[in-house]
């Protein structure tokens, strides 16, 4: 399921991924392809996969089977720095942020810098700061802890982080969970400023409709592990397909049962 | 449940176990040995490990120290031996109790400290994003902390020798009755440089084995608060066992006759 229909070369390409843990079946077969510049939108129940998909094409997990390319180059399997020179073209951006508590805010936008590309600390500061004016953050936020910071400041600092090193590609986990509405359209924005910006690939995966209509060109649905539905973002809400339409919709009533004990 | 199946399983997660432990152990030594290092990182785990655990060290062999000076003169005066009260609390000092002590005591503070933070940066996706920013774990977290740890206890053992054999003879002269002359005569007439030497060499391992147990539990550590908290039970318990497991083969292997 789902090459993208215009056949034009894949950034990210995945064919027939599959990942379990023990008897639980996560991923079974997922096949996929990402276009130079467009922003996917992964969506999906709690459980349904998003995550271990994400980690499966980051590398932070191996698949079971299948494969995973990026730009044409073949990614399972590959360790040190072979691994290293696929990553120095990704930025991410986690789900609570990660930030490293034991550095102050630019260190964190830095480290990318420093410790992957041996960048000197004022120019990596530079860089920092130029990153945190890009996601509306004051110079003097620069040296604060991630302690010291709200929720949705941690979201832009990791999305400064995530941009700092002008990756081809940017991942987003769950970029607005957590946020108010309009910290979450504020984040929304800043992902969609940013990424075009730098002429980047988006991945995200995400279950909050607004966040994927805004800052995806396109929308897959996970269920049980397979993709059900690929198609254009503003096409999502006339999907013709009841699992989509339920998820969409956020109905309990569907196709779509909830894995639960209780009765 | 079929017996044998239970019997299966329990042996198959205990190969797992040694397994994912022995392949740790040999990722950390590689990433320990090979350059790049990260000094500042190492640094700062070196104060955090020499620096900090002092007081510590130093409350634990000075009080030590003592007690033994007061007990193997009670113990020795049964038959008329109390002059090698200076002898024994020297020798018991460096080769035993000051390696064995400082690496308990740190096992407490610092092992639990590692585990809690590698823990902490692991269920908050911290590893997963250092992983992202090509870097690797490995080198970034865990060779720094080894390296401070082999080299700066040590040192620590050695500070706390020094201590400790400073309040046997705080307790010789002042309690005890002996000129001070006297005992520290007797301190270094029959100390042998095998004696201290070997305390090192037992404070360089545990330094290693406190490190590899916090850094070990807590990259494994797994589910939140409640996996971190165990993470670092099991790390201060792993080290402290194996410190008194490996205080018997490292002295079977230097004094055994």
């Amino acid at each position: 399921m789902a090459p993208h229909p215009d056949s034009a070369p894949s950034k990210i390409s995945l064919r027939g991924v599959q990942k379990r843990f023990g008897a639980n079946v996560v991923l079974d077969g997922i096949d996929l392809d990402v276009t130079p510049g467009e922003s996917l939108v992964v969506i999906g129940g709690s459980g349904s996969g998003k995550s271990v998909l994400l980690k499966c094409i980051l590398g932070l997990l191996r698949p079971d089977a299948g494969s995973i390319a990026i730009d044409g180059e073949e990614t399972v399997g590959l360790t040190g720095r072979a691994r290293d020179r696929i990553t120095a073209h990704i930025g991410m951006l986690f789900q609570g942020a990660a930030l490293f508590d034991s550095l102050p805010v630019w260190e964190n936008v830095a480290f990318g810098l420093i410790q992957g590309r041996r960048a000197g600390r004022t120019e990596a500061r530079a860089r920092a700061m130029e990153c945190l004016d890009q996601v509306g953050l004051l110079p003097r936020v620069a040296d604060l802890y991630p302690a010291e910071l709200s929720g949705g400041m941690q979201k832009r600092v990791g999305l400064a982080r995530a941009i700092a090193t002008r990756p081809d590609i940017v991942f987003f986990d769950e970029p607005t969970t957590g946020l108010d509405p309009i910290m979450a359209d504020v984040i929304n924005d800043l992902i969609v400023a940013t990424t075009k910006t730098l002429g980047a690939t988006a991945l995200s995966i995400t279950h909050d409709m607004a966040s994927a209509t805004k800052i995806g060109d396109r929308i897959a649905m996970l269920y049980r592990g397979r993709l059900i539905w690929v198609g254009p973002a503003k096409g999502v809400f006339d999907s013709d397909n009841a699992h989509v339409d339920q998820f969409v919709h956020g109905r309990a009533d569907g196709p779509i049962t909830q894995e639960t004990e209780a009765k | 449940m079929n017996f044998l199946a239970i019997v299966g399983r329990v042996f198959l997660a205990f190969v797992q176990q040694v397994g994912r432990f022995a392949i740790f152990t040999g990722r950390s030594l590689g990433h320990m040995v090979r350059p790049p290092y990260f000094p500042r990182l190492i640094g700062r785990q070196m104060v955090e490990i020499g620096y900090y655990s002092l007081p510590v060290v130093g409350l634990t062999t000075i009080f030590s120290g003592m007690v033994l000076a007061l007990q193997s003169h009670t113990g020795f005066a049964r038959f008329s031996a109390e002059g090698a009260v200076a002898t024994v609390v020297v020798i018991s000092i460096t080769r035993e109790l000051g390696p064995v002590l400082a690496g308990l005591m740190v096992a407490g503070r610092i092992g639990a400290a590692m585990a809690a933070e590698i823990g902490t940066m692991r269920v908050t996706e911290q590893i997963d994003a250092l992983t992202t920013l090509s870097t690797n774990p490995f080198k970034y977290l865990v060779a720094p902390r080894l390296i401070a740890g082999v080299t700066m206890l040590p040192l620590l053992v050695l500070v706390g020798d020094i201590i400790g054999v400073f309040g046997g003879y705080l307790i010789g002269t002042t309690k005890l009755g002996f000129n001070p002359a006297v005992y520290i005569e007797r301190t270094v007439e029959f100390l042998e440089v095998i004696d201290v030497v070997s305390g090192l060499i037992k404070a360089a391992v545990f330094g290693f084995v406190i490190a590899l147990m916090g850094c070990y539990h807590g990259y494994y550590s797994r589910g939140g608060a409640q996996g971190v908290g165990a993470a670092t039970t099991n790390a201060v318990v792993s080290a402290s066992i194996l410190i008194l497991i490996l205080n018997y083969v490292i002295t079977e292997l230097f004094f055994a006759q």
